[in-house]
């Protein structure tokens, strides 16, 4: 059984005891409360792999799940200027309760018209074009810019090389490192790779406690160097991809908590932590002179890495 | 004959291995006249790799170059062992076998009448994959060269990320791409060359920024390998596919540059940028 058929299990008795105590008037307060410290513990020992697995779960909300939670104003802005709309990237001028920002996400759909729609969450160039275009938008009026990244990469096709792909990550990288207003990036579920990277710069980083975030697949880590795509358990592990690996890497700034089971299982819960954190931090950056702000996230980029010198 | 008589005999034919085939022309060429040549086809003009030292010779005035931050080394930040070895025997295999500590050279010479910082990568160490090291020298090579109001010059050779120091080498893009951008708004020119190959990570970062990005003939260049499209799309590649010539008909490379007349133009360009 896995952990999370575990947890599963553990929640039916949850509900169980619940209906119980409303049917029979019995007291299960105690019993719910040891269940509850159990399906924490299992949390706690989730590896890598059982992250992997919750972030791609079937019922986990993506980007546009949250934005009506988080925003009281969302509209949408499309189109990169130069070729098309990319439908794997959604940006828009939204209000956060009485703060004015911009926001970018990705998007990789939900039932499987609208997961080919979104073509999985997996951008073209013009995708990187756009968020370009709309960053800009957000520097010219002074607003603060949020990130969210549910990517498993950035497409791999003809038609994305032929377009360049590699220019359009490049210069949004570049983009980032220096444009003149807060950012802050959240990664909601699987972070891939460079086409997550590509909206991953920012001034402060939070994860979801069962998101990922890799330089490769763990199933591309797997094919490659255990020569086997079905050791992506193996390689998901080695690669230390989970939220609580990452903030000990002190690379990401904050974790945020899920409910037991996951963020689809009280969804409002969720979403409700993620808010109150993006605007604790959001609040703090807005005071942050704009200079200090590009030293201070300069700073942060520079220290990314582990190496000795002798 | 058995098996190991017939490979004996056929070595004994190649001593010390001194010719190398030309894998587009098939001509048998001898390996030292091959690299007099700077490792061009003197039949064909078929591109072989270039090692650092062969970059060197060919680019830098004798005597001129001056090495910076040659003994950044790495380590195993995830204890990371794959199906076959620790990647810390992987990475001794490799420092023993090119003798370099890392898979980038960086430092500053002259080329010609100007001073210049370069960063010359190894494809023959790890596949010159980006890990921290890397990213780490590629950022104070611009920082360097922000101090001294130097152009920078890259010849990129690499195969992408390295696995094997998990998300430390993804952020490296974002290190580089943002020392760039420094020396960048310092008013600074930066010459991006990519050579066989230029893919994934740092094809998708520090080598995709130049004011310049200059291509040889019928490299390898793109962000997603060719096998990994393939799989994808469930389709054969058109023919020439991610080569230098396919990126500079798509608008995202300024030239292809023989690397026979190699030198010469970036002579003119230092000249005049400088």
């Amino acid at each position: 059984m896995s952990v999370w058929e575990k947890i599963e299990e553990l929640e039916k008795q949850i509900d169980k005891f619940k209906s119980l105590s409303v049917e029979e008037h019995i007291e299960v307060d105690e019993v719910i409360v040891i269940l509850k410290e159990k399906i924490n513990d299992l949390h706690k020992n989730l590896t890598s792999w059982d992250r992997t697995r919750m972030a791609r779960h079937i019922d986990r909300p993506k980007f546009l799940d949250y934005v009506p939670k988080l925003f009281n104003y969302f509209q949408e802005i499309g189109g990169d200027r130069k070729f098309k709309n990319d439908n794997a990237i959604i940006c828009g001028l939204a209000s956060l309760d009485k703060r004015k920002v911009v926001v970018i996400g990705q998007e990789k759909g939900k039932d499987t018209s609208d997961k080919i729609y979104r073509n999985f969450g997996m951008s073209h160039p013009e995708g990187y074009w756009k968020t370009i275009r709309v960053m800009k938008l957000a520097e010219k009026f002074g607003l603060p810019l949020l990130l969210f990244v549910d990517t498993p990469g950035a497409y791999p096709g003809i038609g994305a090389e032929e377009r360049g792909q590699l220019v359009a990550i490049a210069e949004n990288l570049y983009e980032l490192s220096g444009i003149r207003i807060p950012i802050i990036v959240t990664i909601l579920g699987e972070g891939g790779s460079g086409g997550a990277l590509a909206l991953g710069v920012g001034d402060r980083l939070l994860m979801m406690e069962n998101a990922i975030y890799s330089v490769i697949s763990p199933e591309g880590c797997a094919a490659i160097l255990w020569r086997d795509a079905s050791k992506a358990e193996q390689a998901a592990n080695a690669l230390k991809i989970s939220a609580f690996d990452l903030k000990e890497f002190g690379i990401i700034h904050e974790i945020i908590q899920e409910p037991g089971g996951g963020a689809h299982k009280d969804f409002n819960a969720a979403a409700d932590k993620l808010k109150k954190s993006i605007k604790n931090s959001l609040n703090k950056l807005v005071k942050v002179p704009i200079d200090e702000l590009l030293d201070q996230r300069y700073n942060m980029l520079r220290k990314f890495g582990v190496f000795k010198e002798k | 004959m058995t098996a190991w008589l017939k490979k004996s005999i056929l070595k004994k034919k190649e001593p010390d291995n001194q010719w190398i085939k030309c894998p587009d022309c098939a001509e048998i060429l001898y390996k030292n006249l091959l690299i007099d040549n700077i490792n061009v086809c003197t039949r064909c003009g078929h591109h072989f790799r270039l090692s650092p030292d062969g970059w060197l010779g060919y680019l830098v005035n004798r005597g001129t170059f001056k090495e910076i931050n040659e003994n950044i080394q790495s380590v195993d930040p995830l204890d990371f062992s794959d199906a076959k070895e620790r990647y810390v025997d992987k990475l001794n295999r490799s420092m023993k076998k090119t003798g370099m500590k890392s898979a980038i050279i960086t430092g500053v010479g002259k080329i010609g009448k100007q001073k210049a910082c370069l960063g010359i990568m190894n494809f023959a160490f790890l596949g010159g994959s980006m890990g921290s090291v890397l990213g780490e020298k590629v950022a104070r090579l611009f920082e360097h060269a922000i101090e001294l109001s130097l152009p920078v010059i890259l010849i990129s050779a690499s195969g992408g990320a390295r696995m094997h120091e998990g998300i430390y080498s993804l952020l490296q893009m974002a290190k580089t791409s943002a020392a760039i951008r420094k020396h960048s708004e310092a008013g600074q020119l930066y010459i991006s060359i990519m050579t066989d190959p230029t893919t994934g990570g740092v094809s998708a970062s520090f080598s995709a920024l130049g004011d310049i990005m200059i291509g040889e003939p019928g490299a390898l260049i793109g962000f997603a390998g060719p096998r990994v499209i393939e799989q994808t799309i469930k389709q054969k590649l058109p023919p020439k596919f991610q080569t230098a010539e396919f990126l500079y008909d798509h608008g995202m490379l300024d030239m292809i540059v023989n690397r026979k007349e190699l030198k010469s133009i970036l002579i003119e360009l230092l000249t005049f940028f400088g």
